[in-house]
């Protein structure tokens, strides 16, 4: 069984992601008025029209572009030595440390305590109508699953096949799609969790809720 | 507390707290006096020997300080008195003005819009021992009673359409129209159909409304004011503004406030002084017909004598316009002159309001006049005078010559060409049946079944291709040595474009999405039309200041130095593979765009000698960013003016086209601009009312970005077709040949 505490100690102690903002193309890079330890946003606005703090400006061909951060976060690394000099695409340029709110704490658990069943291929998914009723009448948790089970309908191109679930048996934890959305390939459409461990989950989720100090 | 002394109490309570609102700090002396002797009084009411005595002193020295406060008013305090919750509203005028009325086009808060109230109301009038019930249709934006769904009196797109609904419904049933403007401006919103193109619409229509029109303007804020505003008599209450935008807008243009920034008061103070939104103001510019006085510091509902005596002024407008389109000039006179003696009670002198078919031809034709004379004397004409008299002598006698040449040559060359063309196509058809037995044997020919194959098989023509075209003239910009970067390269990957390949040989276009960067209004003049045709006119017609705005005359003179041309619209006869045309340029720029006297007088000219040659007339908008702000109301009567122009021109048979490039906003896009029935775009250019900031501020929204791209507008309807820059020409030629205008020259 997953040890829920362990897992929670282990993002604690490291409860930040690390995005490396990269040089999309080869130029000059001069980096904006940024020091380690700055915070950053990322885009703002309802429509996220409003660019991420600008970290640098890349030139090419006396073509200046800015680079802004892609996300929130504190600044963890800026590569200085690079400052003015030409580099190539993809070299490290900023590294961003994001630090996780309680929702992606909870998600990368779940990730991790959760059997995943995937896409198949890029389609629009609904239950099957026996498991839709039972969804719609109390919630996902009521719906058992056992491997080989009909699960899923997939509609794609006007072609509607029947998916069967397979996987450990358990009850439907989470849903991940919406009806009339398509969905790429490898996009996860349910979390399974043995029935047993639901309250361990449910206990985590809880934990999760009350522990977590958001930055 | 006897009741009637509570009611007078509560009524100088009012007045207190309109006083202080009016002024906003000013003249604090004499309103905290006012305060202290109304807690005196409502303190010892009990203890007073003759209470009503008391009161009476306290409302005279009332009425007192409010005269003395009369003589002070500056602008500023006039825009808080309009839109003072105390100030009267439409209801209180149809419940006081007319006799009776019902709203039509829903009820209070059940309405489309309850923002523009519209009602059948009825005016009774004596003559003799008869009596005279007569109809009219009021329509106006309503502010009160019901404030929380009024929303201000900023109709919407769809109030604007259900007031022009209830105007066709008036010209059906031949009753006037009197038109209420009580609007801060239109609501800005580009939901179905457009706030501009509704607004354009509506004045469209008013051009040529067959019913008398009086409007009656309190609160006039630019676009809504226009919306409804077209009339053949424009009266003003004392107190109200008339204004091509609200002082706190300017005062965010003048100080380039950012997005969210509030200008200082002072900035607000000064725009509202200079912008010359008066009455008295608007009366010197010819721009309103007549001042109603109201009583001091401005009509509230409970100033009944203001009412009787706007329903005397409202009827002897409506009676004026009516005597205005009969034919016989001493009849005529003597009944305007009656009609214009003060002393006369008109609720006792009948005038039939209902017009002939000949009168209604005169009244538009009137009316369109009157708009068409307005405001010229705000442009510079720098033409010298022998020139000016030239060019009027030659319109003078070129006249004849060209109703001749038109009305009669052409018209009776139409039908010779006509019975020619009957008769070829019968000789073609005899000819076939002749040679038939002759096509048949040569149809067999081996050299003649490759060249069918080859036709049927081929994918491409190679004929007249024009794929390697070589562009008349390239913009400056592409000796920039750089790469540029497409602005949709974060949502298609557009690869950088080289400078010179992209000002040059690509057109501005992005190569691999079609976005089409701004180019310079030269690029269309020498690109789009015959190389060598283009013949500019009026070009001395320069724009000034005609308020004297401060500062405004050197950035004015910096926009010439800047463009070399003397205002932001370019006048034109060109050729487009040998079609002529009239074409009127809006230069993006010059001042942006911005359309103000010397635009209008320019527009106005084109719109005019295009009809009179027959010629189709393109509006090429460049760019424009609306009404030119400092230009204050001649800049906003540009908007019905040149409307009349462009109905005139197309009454007359001619074809009317528009074509927006870059960003086009506001005045002009709500009224000569978006009246036009065929409006095309260039890609990526944006169409609009208000752009986003202007949005977000009046309405508290967030639009989403791309909201005015012509994508948009093509979806609503607003334009015909989007086409691409280096099409354009080919475009305009298929539309020439194809659309429009039973009058042209080439037809």
């Amino acid at each position: 069984m997953l040890n829920i505490s362990k897992l929670l100690d282990e993002i604690k102690a490291f409860p930040y992601r690390e995005i490396t903002v990269v040089a999309p193309h080869s130029g000059k890079i001069a980096f904006a008025e940024i020091e380690i330890g700055d915070h950053v946003h990322g885009p703002l606005g309802r429509w996220k029209e409003m660019p991420g703090t600008k970290l640098g400006m890349l030139e090419r061909e006396r073509n200046p572009k800015p680079i802004c951060a892609p996300e929130k976060g504190e600044i963890g690394r800026v590569c200085k030595e690079l400052d003015g000099h030409f580099v190539d695409a993809g070299t490290p340029l900023v590294i961003l440390r994001h630090m996780l709110t309680s929702d992606e704490v909870q998600r990368i658990i779940l990730q991790k305590a959760l059997y995943l069943f995937l896409a198949p291929e890029r389609a629009k998914y609904y239950f099957t109508p026996e498991a839709d009723k039972k969804i719609r009448a109390s919630d996902t948790h009521s719906v058992t699953v056992r491997n080989g089970m009909e699960l899923f309908i997939m509609s794609r191109m006007k072609r509607e096949v029947t998916l069967n679930y397979t996987g450990p048996d358990g009850v439907i934890y989470e849903v991940y799609f919406k009806y009339n959305e398509n969905l790429e390939t490898g996009t996860p459409l349910v979390g399974i969790c043995p029935q047993d461990h639901l309250h361990v989950i449910q206990d985590m989720i809880m934990r999760v809720q009350t522990e977590w100090i958001e930055a | 507390m006897d009741n009637n002394i509570a009611k007078r109490l509560q009524s100088l309570r009012e007045r207190h707290t309109y006083l202080t609102d009016i002024f906003a700090g000013k003249h604090q002396n004499g309103v905290d006096m006012l305060g202290k002797k109304l807690t005196a009084f409502s303190t010892l009411v009990g203890s007073c020997e003759d209470q009503y005595a008391e009161l009476a002193t306290v409302e005279d020295l009332f009425a007192y300080v409010e005269h003395r406060l009369e003589k002070t008013l500056e602008p500023m305090d006039r825009v808080r008195i309009v839109r003072h919750p105390q100030r009267v509203c439409l209801r209180d005028i149809l419940e006081n003005v007319y006799d009776n009325f019902t709203e039509v086009g829903g009820q209070d808060e059940h309405s489309l819009d309850p923002s523009m109230l519209i009602a059948r109301a009825v005016i009774i009038r004596h003559s003799g021992k008869k009596t005279y019930t007569q109809s009219v249709m009021v329509i106006g934006q309503e502010k009160g009673h019901g404030v929380e769904y009024r929303n201000g009196g900023s109709a919407k797109p769809w109030g604007n359409a259900k007031a022009l609904q209830y105007m066709n419904v008036a010209e059906t049933e031949g009753i006037p129209i009197h038109a209420y403007i009580f609007t801060p401006g239109s609501y800005p919103i580009e939901d179905y159909p457009g706030a501009a193109q509704q607004i354009a619409r509506n004045l469209y229509h008013m051009a040529g409304l067959s019913v008398p029109v009086v409007a009656v303007i309190s609160e006039g804020g630019s676009g809504g004011a226009e919306a409804i505003g077209l009339a053949d008599r424009r009266l003003m209450l004392s107190h109200g503004y008339y204004s091509v935008i609200s002082p706190e807008g300017a005062a965010a243009i003048e100080g380039r406030s950012k997005s969210g920034e509030r200008a200082t008061p002072e900035l607000i103070e000064y725009c509202a002084a200079n912008l010359k939104i008066q009455a008295e103001d608007n009366l010197q510019f010819g721009y309103i017909d007549r001042i109603v006085q109201e009583p001091a510091l401005g009509a509230r509902p409970w100033h009944f004598n203001f009412f009787r005596y706007l329903r005397q002024e409202v009827i002897r407008a409506t009676d004026e316009v009516v005597i205005s389109t009969r034919k016989m000039p001493i009849l005529r006179g003597l009944a305007l002159a009656r009609h214009r003696n003060p002393e006369n009670n008109l609720d006792n002198l009948h005038i039939r309001w209902g017009l002939s078919v000949a009168a209604k031809t005169r009244l538009v034709h009137r009316r369109q006049q009157k708009f068409l004379r307005l405001s010229r004397q705000a442009a510079h004409d720098k033409r010298p005078f022998l020139t000016k008299t030239a060019v009027a002598f030659l319109d003078w006698i070129s006249t004849p010559w060209v109703t001749f040449k038109y009305d009669f040559y052409h018209k009776h060359q139409r039908q010779i060409s006509t019975l020619m063309e009957e008769i070829n196509n019968e000789l073609d058809i005899l000819k076939n049946r002749i040679f038939a037995p002759w096509h048949k044997l040569t149809r067999r020919l081996p050299n003649r079944a490759d060249n069918k194959a080859k036709e049927l098989t081929a994918l491409s023509s190679w004929k007249g291709d024009t794929r390697s075209h070589n562009w008349n003239y390239i913009s400056p910009r592409y000796k920039i040595d750089r790469a540029i970067t497409c602005p949709n390269s974060k949502s298609y990957g557009c690869l950088d474009l080289w400078g010179p390949d992209l000002f040059a040989e690509f057109a501005g276009v992005c190569s691999h999405c079609g976005y089409h960067f701004p180019m310079e209004p030269e690029w269309y003049v020498k690109n789009i039309f015959d190389a060598g045709s283009v013949f500019e006119f009026n070009s001395e017609i320069e724009a000034g200041n005609p308020l004297d705005f401060p500062d405004f005359s050197e950035r004015v003179a910096q926009a010439r130095e800047k463009t070399g041309a003397k205002s932001g619209c370019m006048t034109f006869k060109a050729r487009i593979d040998n079609t002529k045309i009239i074409v009127a340029m809006l230069m993006g720029t010059f001042r942006a765009g911005s359309v103000g006297a010397a635009e209008g007088f320019k527009f106005v000219e084109a719109a005019a000698k295009a009809a009179k040659k027959r010629y189709p007339f393109l509006a090429y908008v460049h760019g424009t960013a609306g009404i030119r702000i400092q230009e204050g109301t001649h800049g906003v009567i540009q908007m019905p003016r040149c409307t009349v122009a462009v109905r005139r021109y197309i009454e007359a048979g001619g074809l009317y086209m528009v074509l927006y490039d870059t960003n086009s906003f506001a005045g002009p896009v709500a009224s000569f601009l978006g009246c036009s029935p065929y409006q095309f775009a260039v890609r990526s250019s944006n169409i609009g009312f208000a752009g986003p900031g202007v949005i977000r501020e009046t309405t508290g929204m967030d639009i989403p970005p791309k909201y005015h791209r012509s994508y948009r507008a093509l979806s609503r309807g607003h334009i015909q077709g989007i086409w691409d820059r280096r099409q354009i020409r080919a475009n305009l030629k298929q539309a020439l040949l194809t659309i429009g205008g039973r009058n042209l020259y080439y037809r």
